[in-house]
Parts: structure tokens; sequence; C-alpha cells
């Protein structure tokens, strides 16, 4: 799986830091800040669940 | 919008049948026409979202506009009470991101999203504990039933706002009786306007002192000096968010802490399961945040241009109702809705809205329940309703729902 974290249309809810930490944290701004674009097997579904909850369509799967 | 079928137009908002749960049409409506039309209280037609699906996708789409000012916005006031609440308007509908679209809304949530961070939420947790276990002494040490909104459904946010905002102790206390004046059942309407003045003018001297001398180590305190280094907002948009702060985090913690220690209070199992691991909070107040939605109207739009959305075309200029209670309740997403489980794993329920406006402070309000529930739990295991559920004095009547008075034995 690769994953975008759109900065720019991030607007800090923190909803993906909630369900996937192992993947996603917030910069100083509170602005997503990827900890890693291609994520363990494990955390898959955790990323597709934070997909879903982003408010602002700011994280997107490119694979699976 | 042609209005040829008037009488067949339901009012909204409608009455409950029972005070837990949504009124019984809207989930006949959802059936029928999910996106309906409704009359609102001035007497505009607007349009009623009730699916889960179709409100996260009209709350994400850039063709909707926040601005509480356009004529057409829906608004919960006939005419004649907006004539009356003049002035508590004028301090609440003051200019903040809330009523911004597009980029600027952008650059003013921006300068703002770093103070709600996981990582500073969770640093103000000692605070919150201090003022969630002082506020349950006062409730200890009042005279039995004592109001639990009274000592800590109004007290905890209201103190945790001061905290945020950097508001001088020894003005605490004038803070939170006038915050509370606003939504008061018992004030007159000239009392109201009082409040909201006070208020407005408190605000406004907090930000000028705080823009005058050394930066402060509060929200405001850096939200001036973030703007200096890159302006985004004038002086009366600073106060306009220190008003939106309060508006936005004060009556919906308050009525989310009542309404969850009475949902605690009437599942003795979930609650003693709850207490026995408190791990098991976390979802549940999700749960909890899904089953109640108490914002329950705020999440209304404009449109910017014509919509066609769950059969129907909203047109440009109409106003929109995204009722977060109705999407929540939705059953093809939440399996009987109708009851509270608290291990259904919610999360994804619009409680907080959708969008690029959904609610910035809700990592706050999270943790200001969580250490609510617990602790309430913790060092009140014998708290009790001084009266039936049923018979409590629900908010039918306010723009977030909530309970005004919640006695009990402790």
């Amino acid at each position: 799986m690769h994953i975008t974290a759109d900065r720019g249309r991030c607007v800090g809810a923190a909803q993906c830091v909630l369900v996937a930490p192992a993947v996603f944290d917030q910069d100083e701004e509170g602005l997503v800040a990827p900890v890693t674009v291609d994520p363990a097997g494990a955390d898959r579904p955790a990323v597709r669940q934070a997909v879903h909850l982003c408010p602002s369509s700011a994280i997107r799967i490119d694979e699976e | 919008m042609t209005e040829a079928f008037d009488h067949d137009i339901p009012s909204f908002p409608m009455a409950r049948e029972c005070p837990m749960h949504p009124p019984a049409e809207y989930r006949k409506l959802r059936g029928q026409e999910p996106v309906s039309r409704v009359r609102m209280p001035d007497g505009q037609v607007a349009w009623l979202v009730l699916k889960h699906d179709l409100a996260r996708k009209l709350l994400a789409d850039p063709r909707v506009s926040a601005d509480r000012l356009h004529p057409a916005f829906p608004g919960r006031l006939t005419a004649e009470q907006r004539a009356a609440t003049e002035r508590v308007r004028r301090l609440t509908t003051r200019r903040s991101m809330i009523h911004l679209d597009g980029d600027e809304h952008g650059a003013h949530r921006r300068i703002l999203t770093g103070e709600f961070s996981l990582r500073r939420i969770a640093a103000l947790r000692p605070r919150v504990q201090e003022i969630v276990d002082r506020s349950i002494d006062e409730m200890l040490a009042a005279p039995q039933p004592a109001d639990l909104v009274e000592h800590v459904s109004q007290a905890v946010p209201s103190l945790v706002i001061c905290e945020l905002l950097g508001v001088p102790h020894e003005q605490r206390r004038d803070f939170h009786e006038w915050a509370g004046m606003l939504v008061s059942r018992s004030v007159s309407i000239r009392e109201r306007a009082a409040a909201s003045d006070a208020l407005n003018d408190f605000l406004e001297d907090l930000v000028t002192e705080k823009e005058r001398g050394e930066p402060t180590d509060d929200l405001i305190g850096r939200l001036i000096a973030r703007n200096r280094q890159t302006p985004v907002m004038t002086h009366d948009e600073i106060v306009g968010t220190a008003v939106m702060l309060l508006v936005a985090g004060h009556q919906t913690t308050a009525n989310m802490i009542s309404l969850g220690v009475v949902a605690l209070l009437e599942n003795p199992e979930h609650k003693a399961r709850i207490a026995a691991d408190p791990s098991l909070l976390p979802p549940a107040i999700e749960e909890m945040l899904r089953y109640f939605s108490v914002v329950e109207n705020a999440p209304a739009r404009i449109a910017t241009e014509d919509i066609a959305i769950g059969g129907v075309t909203i047109r440009k200029n109409e106003g929109i109702v995204v009722s977060g209670l109705a999407a929540d309740w939705d059953d093809e997403v939440f399996e009987h809705p109708d009851r509270l489980d608290f291990e259904r794993g919610a999360r994804h329920h619009v409680a907080f809205g959708y969008g690029v406006h959904q609610c910035l402070g809700q990592n706050l309000a999270r943790v200001e329940l969580e250490i609510v529930f617990e602790t309430l739990l913790r060092r009140v295991p014998g708290l009790s309703l001084a009266v039936p559920a049923e018979e409590l004095p629900y908010k039918d009547d306010a723009g977030i729902y909530g309970i005004y008075r919640v006695p009990v034995n402790c």
C-alpha cells in the first residue's frame, strides 16, 4: 500500500492519528504528517478507516 | 423554489416523542425523501438532509457556503424572536472561521489548528483533571440532591475555555455567570442581552490587553503572535474567534456531559463494565456522541450553485439544514440506531459535522468527556438520579439539545 497525505487539504481534525497512530502524526501546526507512506500490512485496515473518516479528503490510497 | 404545495411542507424543528430519541418524523421522511423541504420558524423554506451518506456529501461539497449572514441561511428563530434577541446575536454572530468559505476559511482555520493538535490537548489533561476534581468537590459539598448541570456540566467546559483563552482567575466567576445567562431559561431577554454585552466587552478588553502587552502563553496570546508574523485576522476577527471558541465549546460539551451521565446511570451493566475498565470509555463516548448528536441544526449551509442530490435539485441561494442527529440515526449505517450500544464502533458519526468545518475542538471535547465520566465513576460510585430520567427537563426549545437540570444524589 502507498498513500499520499495532502497537507494543503488537511483541516487538523486528527481522525487519522486517532485511528492509525502508527501511520499518521501531526506537525507543529496540527496538520497531517505521515510517519510512513508505505504502511505495513497490519496497519492497512486502519488506514482505510482513516481515509473514510478524514473530513477533508486529505489522505489518498494510491496503491492497495 | 416553487411553493405550490405549501401546506405539505412540514415545520422544522420537529417535536420529539421520547426525550432520548430524535423526532419519529425523521425516520419516515428519510425513507421517502432523504432530502426534504421544511419550513423554518421564520417562514422560509429550506432543505433538510436526513441520510448519513448525503449529509457527508453535502458538508464536503465546495458548492455550499457557511455564510450565516446570508438572508436565506436557515435559523431556528422566528422573525420576532430574532428581533428580540438582536443584542445576543450581535455577540454570537461575530465574524470567525465558522462563517467563512474556501481559502479564507482555510487561512483562519490553519492559524488555529496547532492549538488543537492531539499533543497540545494531551498536555491540557492535568489541568482538565484538576478542574473536574474541583467541580466534583463542589457537587459533593452541596446540599443533596445537587444539580449535576450547575456543578459539573456547566462548570467544567466554562473553566476549560477560561484556561484556553487565558482568562485571569479573578475574572472566571463573572465569565462563567455571563456565559450561563446566554442560555438560561430563567433570565429575562433584557438580562440575557446585558450578559452578552458584558461578555462582548470582556472579550474585547481581553484581546486588546493581550495585543498591547507582552505575548501571553495561552491560545489568544499565541494567536496574536502568529497573526503578527503572518497577518490573517483583524482585531475584530480575533475577538470573534474568542467568542466562537466559547459558543462552540461551552453548551455543546456541557449538554453532552449531562446526557452522557444520564445514559451511564440508566445502563448500570455498561456503567459497571466501564468503571472496572476505563479503556472501554473512549468507544462508549463515540456512541454517546452519535446517539445524542446534540448540535442538531447548526450545520446549516447555503447552496452557491444548483446541486443535484438525493433525487432533488437544491437551487442556488437555497438554505440547507444537515441534521447530524438524523444522519446518525440512519439505520443503513448504524443498525438499530435506537440501541445505545457502547461497543458498536460509532466513530464515523457526524456529531462533530463533516467537511472542512468539522469541529476543531472535537478532541478537547473527547478529553473533557472522558475525564468527567472516568472521575465521576471512580470518585462517586453511588451517583444516582434524584428523579426518573424521563421526568428531567430536556431542552426541547434550544439550538443545542441537552438537559436544564439533573438533580443527583452523590
